[in-house]
C-alpha cells in the first residue's frame, strides 16, 4: 500500500515510521518503513559484520557496537507485538514477523532486551530481503564468527536459537505457498 | 571469633580462576555455592577407598560404607537439632523434599474442598507441587502476599487460614528478595490451630543456624548443593507422627520389609522414603560440607555474611538508580536489583563480561516476579568466601552497565 521507492538510497518503503537500520536513514516524505532492496547475499552481509566486529578487541566494545545495532533496529508495529508473534525465551522476549514480496522474504523483528535486540537486528539485517531458499540454507556462521555463539546456543534462553528456527519456517512456507 | 577469609578462599580451588582475563566473582551463591576440596576430597576419598552398596551386604567394604553412610544421617540430625535419625530423610534435594511431601502429605490428608496455604514468596519448587496436588485433589492453592518491602504480610497469610487449612508451606529465607520469614512466629501461631508447617529451608540452612526443634517445624527441606556439598543430595526432615502416616513416595529396593506376591510391607523410617541405591557419594560430600560449616561456626557466617550485604547495599545505592526488591529488617546476603529500566538480562550479560556471575531473571519465582510487574532482577548473593574488594567491583560494574545503556 505504502510500496515507493525511496531512489536516493535505492531503498523502498512499506510501513509506517520505522527506519532503514542498513543505510541508516529515515523516509522522511512518507514517514515509513524502509526496507532495503538487498543486493548483496546473506555471506556478504555476514562478511560485513564480522568485518565491522574484527576491528574491536575488548568484549565491553563490542558489545557496545551490539548495542548500537539494537538501538537502530526499526520498531515493529505495535500490532506485531503481541502473543502470536512472540518467540519465548526465558529471560528476553522476541517478536518476530514476516512478510513475502516478489519472491523476497522480509522480516520485522524487536526484543525486550537490547543486547538480544542488537543480535536480531543483524539476524533481520542478514536475512531480511533474501530468497527463501537463500534463507533456508543460511549457516549463519557470522555469529559464530563474532564470537557471540552462546547467544545463540539453546541453553542461553534469550530465545534467539528459536527466532533463527522461525526465520527458517517462514522462509519455508511462502517457499511452499508460492 | 571472626572468619579468617583468605584460609577460606584458599579452600576453595575454582575461586582461584580467572575469565575473560579478568579473576572470577562469584556472587551467584543462592543459585548453588562453591565446594570447599574438603568435600571434593571426601568424594574422591569414598570412591577410592569405600565404594560400596551399602545396607545390603555383611561383607567388609559393605559395613564400612554403611557406617559411614549413617554416621553423616546422625552429624545431619545434629547440624539441624532434630530429634531422631528416623526424621533425617535423604533426598536428591530440597525439590525431591518439597515434591515428596506434597504428594505424600497431599493423597493421605487432602480432601477435595481442603486448602493448602503457600506465599507469593516461593521458589516454583515449593509452589508447583502444592499447585499440582491441590488440583489433582481438588483443593485450594491460597497464597499470602508480600509488604512493599518484601516481608510476608503477616495479617494476610494469618488471614488465609481456616478449618479447611490443611498445611501451610512457606520458606525459610526468599531465593529472590533474601527475607527472612519469622518461621517460628508462624509454626507456632499455625500450631494452635492443630495446622503443620513445612519450612523449604534450601535458603536457609547455609546462612542461619537451623534448629528444628526449636522452630517446631513438621518438615524441613534443604539441598547439599546450596550449602557447600554436592548436587544430586538433599534432606527431609519430618516430624517422625507424619512420616509414619504418609505412604511411600517412590518404591524399590531398601524401602520394602517383606514382598511377596499379593503383598508388600514397607521399611521402618526414614528407609520407607530411600527407595533404590542411595546417592552414597552425595551424602560423604554432604557430610563434609556441614562439618566445614561447624567449624566455620553458623553465627560468624551470619555476621560476615551480613556486613557484605550492608556494604553492597550502601556501594549500590550510592550509584544512582538502582532500585532493589527486598528490603526486609535482617533479610539474608542477597540483593535483587535493577538498574533503572535497564533489561536484567542486559545488565547480566554485560557483568558477565567483567568477570562476575550474577543470577538474572525470574529466579523460578515468577508468581513474585509478576507481583512486581517486572522481566525479573539481578541478582548477587553472597557466601562468606566473597570479599568487601569483589562486592566493589560489582559496584563498578554496575556503574558501567549504567553508562552503557544510558
Amino acid at each position: 500500500m505504502y510500496d515507493v521507492r525511496c531512489t536516493m538510497y535505492d531503498v523502498r518503503c512499506t510501513m509506517y515510521d520505522v527506519r532503514c537500520t542498513m543505510y541508516d536513514v529515515r523516509c522522511t516524505m512518507y514517514e515509513s518503513y524502509i526496507i532495503n532492496n538487498q543486493t548483496m547475499t546473506i555471506q556478504e552481509i555476514e562478511n560485513q559484520l564480522v568485518g565491522e566486529f574484527a576491528s574491536v578487541d575488548d568484549w565491553l566494545d563490542k558489545y557496545d557496537l551490539i548495542l548500537d545495532m539494537g538501538k537502530s533496529l526499526p520498531p515493529i508495529d505495535p500490532k506485531y507485538k503481541t502473543d502470536k508473534y512472540i518467540i519465548s525465551g526465558c529471560q528476553s522476549k522476541v517478536w518476530l514477523f514476516a512478510e513475502y514480496r516478489e519472491g523476497k522474504v522480509y522480516f520485522m523483528a524487536d526484543s525486550d532486551a537490547i543486547i538480544t535486540k542488537g543480535i536480531v537486528s543483524m539476524l533481520v539485517s542478514v536475512l531480511s530481503g533474501q530468497t527463501p531458499d537463500a534463507i533456508q540454507s543460511a549457516e549463519l556462521n557470522f555469529i559464530d564468527r563474532i564470537g557471540l555463539k552462546e547467544h545463540l546456543s539453546p541453553t542461553r534462553s534469550n530465545g534467539l536459537a528459536s527466532m533463527v528456527k522461525q526465520m527458517k519456517l517462514y522462509a519455508m512456507v511462502f517457499k511452499m505457498k508460492g | 571469633m571472626s572468619l579468617n577469609i583468605s584460609d577460606i578462599r584458599s579452600d576453595f580451588p575454582i575461586l582461584s580462576q580467572t575469565i575473560y582475563k579478568r579473576p572470577l566473582i562469584y556472587f551467584d551463591n543462592a543459585a548453588t555455592t562453591q565446594k570447599p576440596i574438603q568435600v571434593i576430597r571426601a568424594i574422591s576419598d569414598y570412591y577410592e577407598h569405600d565404594n560400596c552398596n551399602i545396607h545390603r551386604g555383611v561383607h567388609y567394604l559393605s559395613v564400612k560404607a554403611t557406617e559411614a553412610f549413617e554416621e553423616a544421617r546422625r552429624e545431619i540430625r545434629e547440624f539441624i537439632n532434630a530429634p531422631s535419625t528416623h526424621e533425617v530423610v535423604f533426598t536428591k534435594g530440597a525439590s525431591e523434599s518439597l515434591n515428596l511431601v506434597a504428594a505424600s502429605f497431599g493423597k493421605k490428608f487432602l480432601l477435595p474442598g481442603d486448602e493448602v496455604i503457600t506465599t507469593i514468596m516461593e521458589h516454583h519448587s515449593n509452589f508447583v507441587p502444592w499447585q499440582l496436588i491441590c488440583e489433582e485433589k481438588g483443593a485450594v492453592l491460597r497464597v499470602a502476599t508480600i509488604l512493599p518491602d518484601g516481608e510476608l504480610d503477616l495479617e494476610n497469610l494469618y488471614s488465609l487460614i481456616s478449618e479447611r487449612t490443611k498445611i501451610i508451606a512457606l520458606t525459610h529465607v526468599s531465593n529472590v528478595l533474601g527475607t527472612v520469614n519469622p518461621i517460628k512466629e508462624i509454626i507456632a501461631y499455625a500450631h494452635k490451630q492443630g495446622i503443620p508447617v513445612l519450612v523449604d529451608g534450601a535458603q536457609g540452612v547455609s546462612h542461619l543456624k537451623v534448629d528444628v526443634t526449636d522452630l517446631g517445624c513438621d518438615f524441613y527441606c534443604f539441598s547439599g548443593h546450596k550449602m557447600y556439598g554436592p548436587m544430586g543430595i538433599g534432606v527431609l526432615y519430618g516430624k517422625e507422627k507424619w512420616l509414619e502416616e504418609m505412604p511411600p513416595y517412590q518404591s524399590g529396593g531398601e524401602m520394602v520389609k517383606d514382598v511377596t506376591i499379593e503383598k508388600t510391607t514397607f521399611n521402618e523410617l526414614p528407609f520407607k522414603f530411600e527407595a533404590g541405591t542411595p546417592n552414597v557419594e552425595g551424602v560423604m560430600g554432604l557430610r563434609a560440607a556441614v562439618k566445614y560449616l561447624k567449624d566455620l561456626g553458623m553465627d560468624e557466617i551470619r555476621a560476615y555474611e551480613d556486613k557484605l550485604l550492608q556494604r553492597a547495599v550502601s556501594s549500590l545505592s550510592a550509584i544512582g538508580g538502582v532500585r532493589f526488591f527486598g528490603e526486609a529488617p535482617g533479610k539474608a546476603s542477597l540483593v535483587s536489583f535493577l538498574i533503572g529500566d535497564i533489561h536484567p538480562f542486559d545488565a547480566g550479560t554485560i557483568i558477565d563480561k567483567m568477570g562476575i556471575a550474577v543470577r538474572t531473571g525470574h529466579h523460578c519465582a515468577q508468581p513474585l516476579i509478576d507481583h512486581f510487574g517486572i522481566p525479573g532482577t539481578v541478582r548477587a548473593s553472597f557466601a562468606f568466601y566473597n570479599t568487601a574488594d569483589e562486592i566493589d567491583r560489582l559496584a563498578e560494574a554496575v556503574a558501567r552497565v549504567k553508562t552503557m545503556f544510558k
